[in-house]
């Protein structure tokens, strides 16, 4: 299934030339300006591919979204049939199935992680960035190691760790863990971004006899808001996001226990007790619950969301 | 400055670093020795080993089979994420019509660029929902529903996409695309454009076309964005935990029909949470992490060039 893929795709790379091999020939007898024709062919068949790709990704998350407002018999009748009646039905449903409980275990927890992991990750960059001491690299190197390794390394001890501290299927051991494990990146991105700040400022504040950590909490923070804002979307939708922590680190430990999954776990588990109790709309209505508040802060910071994710990997 | 610059430095690094420690970098430590005993998890005594778990693991057919899944991945999800964003990327930084100012980005750039990043964002669990819909393996499937639309296949004979052995794997890694592309095209575009304006200017007044300009100048220039792409596409080929356990058939994290879709991260939780062997699964994870860093030393290694500077 893959070949004929990449072979179409190389395929259609190879066009490019092909598209526009004709209009430079006939560039050169013309009067300068480059090949008008053959931007046009470009034009169309860029844009062709470009719809065809964007109706790929909108298309199927407009196609769920319809179908939480299906029925059952709708929804296993046929892929192209239209709800007989609108209600909101199946999103209460969803939320009564623990949608809605799961939804404020997370923000629960990311109400504390997120702006814990602000403070440590911006305090260790500043130290790091701006106070020269013996080990400073050694730290900078410990703290962005964290980054290159993949979680199941750490997975089993993690597990026992948590455990050991009785903090398995806790509030506050996930918002640890989270805190941790979203350190490197931030220290690495706030590392530079403190870097490039100048340091008059800081300087004129230190003469003024401000002590370092005033100066940090009253001088450099602020300073540092573009890069904490970026930082900090990249957090809220990675922590929003996380899935193999929760489901290693929350799983009920007794049947007393209380369910304290998050989000996405709760979803996939809903989404794997399909099989028997075969509620579709309110899974579907439950999935577009749990992609509504991403959308919401997706459209509204999507250019530091975009600036925040590939700062992650342009080194 | 230097009045009090030690306590200060020591106050601010002390509470990050024993949470980070605690948490990451001794559980990583702890993984390598764990993975040289015979540990289960439950009891706290357990005895050395050696590399048995190793040599064990090498002689176990599902870890095998596990491994060379993750090296298809390792193949191909790069090649086809990265040949489609940089498809995409040169469409929407130079597929405009030509003004007089030279090549333009097409209209609404920025539009599919918001589009196309949007996938990114979702959590692997809202993917796991939508394409479970999406393979359905009866008609009322997204893609099924589509084939017999056009009749290409038989509404009472549908092709079961998550059960078929030689599907699976081919499925799930088409999720990964389409939620990957739209990163990476934001990624080369943004390298694109940091690419001065006179180079452009200079290769047309030389007389080269799109083609060649894309792949003489353009190409040659996105070469690092490229290379950081392929270690970070990588490091996803070596995961596909959730989307194996959540969309594949299977006792305990999925991997079926008959271990087809199996990669290693669902076997070492099944070896952990299922099957009670840490140590095993101690193991595998530094198998993963040797597979990880292997692959981005070849990858930095391999496409090594004389950095360009502009």
């Amino acid at each position: 299934m893959t070949s004929p893929i990449t072979e179409s795709q190389a395929g259609l790379i190879n066009e490019v030339p092909v598209g526009t091999g004709k209009p430079r020939g006939r560039s050169k007898d013309g009067d300068g300006r480059y090949d008008g024709d053959g931007g046009r062919v470009l034009n169309v068949f860029s844009h062709g591919f470009l719809i065809l790709w964007a109706v790929l990704i909108v298309f199927p998350l407009l196609w769920i979204t319809l179908s939480a407002f299906k029925n059952n018999a709708e929804i296993g009748g046929s892929a192209w049939s239209w709800p007989s009646h609108w209600s909101f039905g199946a999103f209460s449903r969803a939320w009564d199935k623990g949608i809605g409980h799961f939804f404020l275990n997370t923000v629960i927890v990311m109400v504390f992680s997120v702006p814990l992991t602000m403070l440590l990750g911006a305090m260790v960059a500043y130290v790091l960035a701006r106070y020269e001491f013996p080990g400073n690299r050694f730290f900078y190197f410990l703290f962005v190691s964290g980054a290159m390794f993949p979680y199941f390394l750490a997975l089993v001890p993690l597990f026992f760790m948590v455990r050991n501290l009785h903090m398995l299927n806790t509030y506050q051991g996930l918002i640890l863990v989270y805190v941790a494990y979203s350190l490197p990146f931030t220290t690495f991105f706030m590392h530079s971004f403190f870097k490039t700040l100048p340091t008059a400022v800081h300087e004129a504040a230190v003469l003024d006899g401000a002590s370092h950590t005033r100066t940090f909490f009253q001088i450099m923070v602020p300073m540092a808001k573009p890069g904490l804002l970026s930082v900090g979307i990249f957090n809220v939708l990675g922590q929003w996001n996380q899935y193999i922590l929760p489901v290693t680190l929350m799983q009920q430990q007794s049947s007393t226990d209380k369910d304290h999954s998050m989000l996405a776990q709760g979803l996939v588990n809903l989404a794997l007790q399909q099989g028997y109790s075969g509620d579709y709309p309110a899974l579907f209505a439950g999935m577009v619950v749990a992609m509504l508040p991403v959308l919401v802060v997706y459209l509204s910071f999507q250019r530091q969301v975009q600036a925040g994710l590939t700062a992650g990997t342009l080194k | 400055m230097q009045h009090r610059k030690y306590p200060f430095i020591v106050g601010f690094l002390i509470v990050p670093l024993v949470l980070y420690i605690t948490f990451v970098i001794w559980p990583y430590l702890q993984t390598f020795g764990y993975s040289l005993t015979n540990w289960t998890g439950e009891s706290q005594s357990f005895k050395f080993v050696g590399f048995d778990n190793y040599t064990a693991l090498f002689h176990d057919s599902v870890f095998r089979t596990a491994l060379w899944h993750n090296i298809l991945l390792l193949i191909f999800l790069p090649v086809i994420t990265i040949l489609l964003a940089l498809f995409f990327a040169f469409m929407v930084n130079v597929g405009g019509r030509e003004q007089a100012g030279g090549v333009q980005g097409v209209r609404g750039a920025g539009f599919y660029k918001i589009v196309y990043f949007f996938p990114q964002v979702l959590s692997v669990a809202i993917l796991i929902v939508l394409f479970g819909a999406v393979y359905r393996s009866d008609s009322a499937g997204l893609l099924n529903g589509f084939l017999v639309k056009l009749h290409l296949e038989d509404a009472n004979n549908p092709i079961e996409w998550l059960n078929d052995p030689n599907l699976v794997l081919w499925c799930l890694l088409l999720v990964q695309v389409w939620a990957g592309v739209g990163f990476y095209l934001v990624l080369f575009s943004a390298a694109m454009q940091s690419i001065p304006k006179d180079i452009y200017e200079a290769a047309l007044l030389d007389g080269a076309g799109r083609s060649q300009t894309f792949f003489k100048v353009t190409l040659p220039l996105l070469w690092d964005s490229v290379q950081t792409s392929w270690v970070y596409i990588s490091i996803f080929a070596m995961d596909f935990f959730a989307l194996v356990s959540g969309l594949t058939p299977g006792t305990a994290f999925g991997g079926g029909p008959d271990h087809h879709s199996e990669v290693m991260a669902t076997y070492l939780m099944r070896n952990f949470l299922a099957f009670g062997k840490s140590g095993y699964a101690c193991a595998q994870g530094v198998i993963i992490m040797l597979v990880t860093l292997i692959v981005s030393a070849i990858t930095l290694r391999v496409s090594r060039r004389d950095r360009i500077e502009f």
